[in-house]
């Protein structure tokens, strides 16, 4: 494809112009995505293997993954389920203030992530809206572990709605038209046809929210409290170690999250081959 | 949800007036947008509506004084600023970046390609703490740029660092799929009829492209004012200097002052919604443009 680019005299740039945009491109992605991916982990590798299982099988550690996978595993079935009802709503029928809903489903990805955790303080801290009545009844959800995870659902809420909403629009409703004018019901409907249909727009999705779960920062850092062992998730944890300046262990503990997040890539781009694939 | 011939009451008017009436023959209707409203209004919109009636509950003044405190106006400058700086420069390399992987093959570029993904994959803590140690006094790039007197580490400069790192796929993935679309008849024509490499990219590639990379913009600016977890570690967090807004959310948070904190929330909140409409707007427009949707 873009062999052809540069053999047609209309689409090719002089050899010094496209050299210079090349390199300026390149140097850009080396200084601000490839070197700081690459000091993880080196910084974590600094001291030695040693150091570097010793921080990833502390308790506190190995609590913070175990939390961390907690409201990774509550959050994102909780929002499939939600993107894929609100996909079917949106994109298979008509009605008004779509747009207006669309743009709702929007807007946590716009809020930042801070003002949403605080919005969890001001209905649950103790000075909220449902504070005194939570204490008085001894829950505890802001500074707990359902603030964590209440926190997370917020950031992660429009993935998959947000990859499945266009593909389905996009494929229309005819194929789900057949099927209910041949007899099938509507539970057969969506597992027989629409779900083959977008099964990789749904798995990009869950994906992409699962990344997130596990990186978030911003709000569950506002909601968890930071009590070591119980209340800190992954990126929690390396804050703390960070700031206690043991930065071996803190980019260990990092580099984990940064394998994570590679995996993540390698998937998204396994999925994005396969549904250019099957499409 | 089980037979055919279920359709929702209440809604059996279409959206838009139609010639034809179009009859809701799928199922669900009622039950997938009655669960979504349901969980949209419980998660998102009660809790965000917590914020607007909270800020107002000492009244006017009092939000007022505490939005637009100076400590406060320094960080809206501070965050607008940076935010509309990173987010130009990301415009700038962003499309060198989707230009180059469009039109030029290079060794690794399938590589290149997936990690452009990475600030979306990576934490932003993780991304704090190693942007800091790369461009602190003893990091890879401190080491270099301190001897010739730049300071970018504890600076606000780190805190543009750290705004262009998350905001660069934003751009690059909003161009790159309309520069794969573009005809390339558009620019032989202009050819033939005697333009210069320039002139085409000029007055022919940049039109089609200027949808995408406003939307590629504003989805990097929107972003970067709201970054938290990649900015405070490099940030230096200076009173009046080097304090972001989100970070004075949280520190009004740490010295229970709620009422400060869910005034500042409000003003962040107003602003991203507005970002939002201009956002789907430009979405819209690119859409139209390129015939998509």
């Amino acid at each position: 494809m873009s062999k052809s680019y540069q053999n047609n005299p209309a689409t090719r740039e002089a050899p010094w112009v496209r050299r210079s945009l090349l390199g300026l491109g390149l140097g850009f992605f080396t200084l601000f995505l490839l070197l700081p991916l690459i000091t993880v982990f080196a910084e974590g590798l600094r001291k030695g293997w040693d150091v570097y299982i010793a921080a990833l099988v502390e308790p506190d550690a190995v609590a913070a993954v175990t939390l961390t996978l907690l409201a990774a595993v509550i959050s994102v079935p909780l929002n499939l389920v939600f993107g894929v009802c609100a996909a079917w709503a949106v994109a298979k029928h008509d009605f008004r203030g779509k747009q207006l809903l669309i743009t709702f489903i929007d807007l946590p990805f716009s809020v930042s992530p801070v003002v949403a955790g605080l919005v969890y303080i001001l209905l649950f801290g103790a000075q909220g809206w449902f504070g005194p009545w939570l204490q008085a009844n001894d829950l505890k959800i802001v500074f707990a572990v359902p603030g964590i995870v209440l926190a997370t659902v917020f950031v992660t809420f429009p993935f998959v709605a947000r990859e499945l909403i266009p593909l389905m629009q996009a494929q229309g409703r005819d194929e789900e038209e057949a099927a209910t004018v041949l007899g099938a019901s509507g539970w057969q409907t969506f597992w027989k046809v629409t779900l083959p249909n977008v099964k990789w727009g749904l798995l990009y999705g869950v994906i992409l929210s699962n990344a997130r779960a596990f990186g978030e920062f911003g709000a569950v850092s506002v909601v968890s409290g930071h009590i070591r062992g119980q209340t800190n998730t992954l990126p929690l944890h390396v804050e703390i170690l960070y700031n206690e300046y043991q930065f071996a262990a803190a980019f260990a503990v990092a580099s984990l999250l940064a394998l994570l997040a590679l995996l993540t890539l390698v998937l998204k781009q396994f999925v994005e081959w396969r549904a250019k694939e099957s499409a | 949800m089980t037979t055919a011939t279920l359709s929702a009451p209440g809604v059996s008017g279409t959206a838009r007036p139609r010639r034809w009436t179009r009859r809701r023959v799928l199922p669900g209707f009622a039950p997938t947008l009655g669960f979504t409203l349901f969980y949209l209004s419980l998660l998102v919109l009660i809790p965000l509506s917590a914020v607007f009636l909270k800020s107002f509950t000492h009244g006017f003044d009092a939000f007022w004084a505490a939005a637009t405190a100076p400590r406060v106006l320094a960080s809206y400058r501070l965050s607008f600023g940076t935010s509309l700086l990173a987010a130009s420069i990301n415009v700038v390399f962003g499309l060198i970046l989707a230009w180059s992987l469009v039109r030029y093959e290079f060794p690794g570029k399938k590589l290149v390609d997936a990690l452009i993904d990475l600030p979306f994959a990576l934490p932003t803590a993780v991304a704090g703490i190693a942007l800091t140690a790369l461009y602190a006094g003893n990091g890879w790039l401190g080491k270099l740029l301190e001897p010739m007197g730049i300071k970018v580490a504890f600076t606000p400069l780190g805190i543009l660092v750290a705004l262009i790192f998350i905001g660069l796929p934003f751009v690059v993935r909003t161009v790159q799929p309309v520069l794969e679309d573009m005809e390339t008849e558009l620019e032989e024509a202009a050819a033939s009829l005697g333009a210069q490499r320039w002139q085409t990219f000029r007055h022919v590639v940049l039109p089609i492209l200027t949808p995408a990379l406003l939307t590629g913009f504003a989805l990097a600016f929107a972003r970067a004012v709201g970054e938290y977890g990649s900015v405070i570690f490099i940030a230096g967090n200076l009173p009046m200097v080097s304090e972001i807004t989100p970070l004075m959310i949280i520190s009004k948070l740490e010295q229970y002052d709620y009422v400060g904190a869910t005034a500042i929330a409000a003003v962040m909140l107003v602003f991203s919604f507005v970002l939002l409409l201009v956002i789907n707007g430009l979405q819209a427009w690119s859409g139209r443009r390129n015939g998509v949707r």
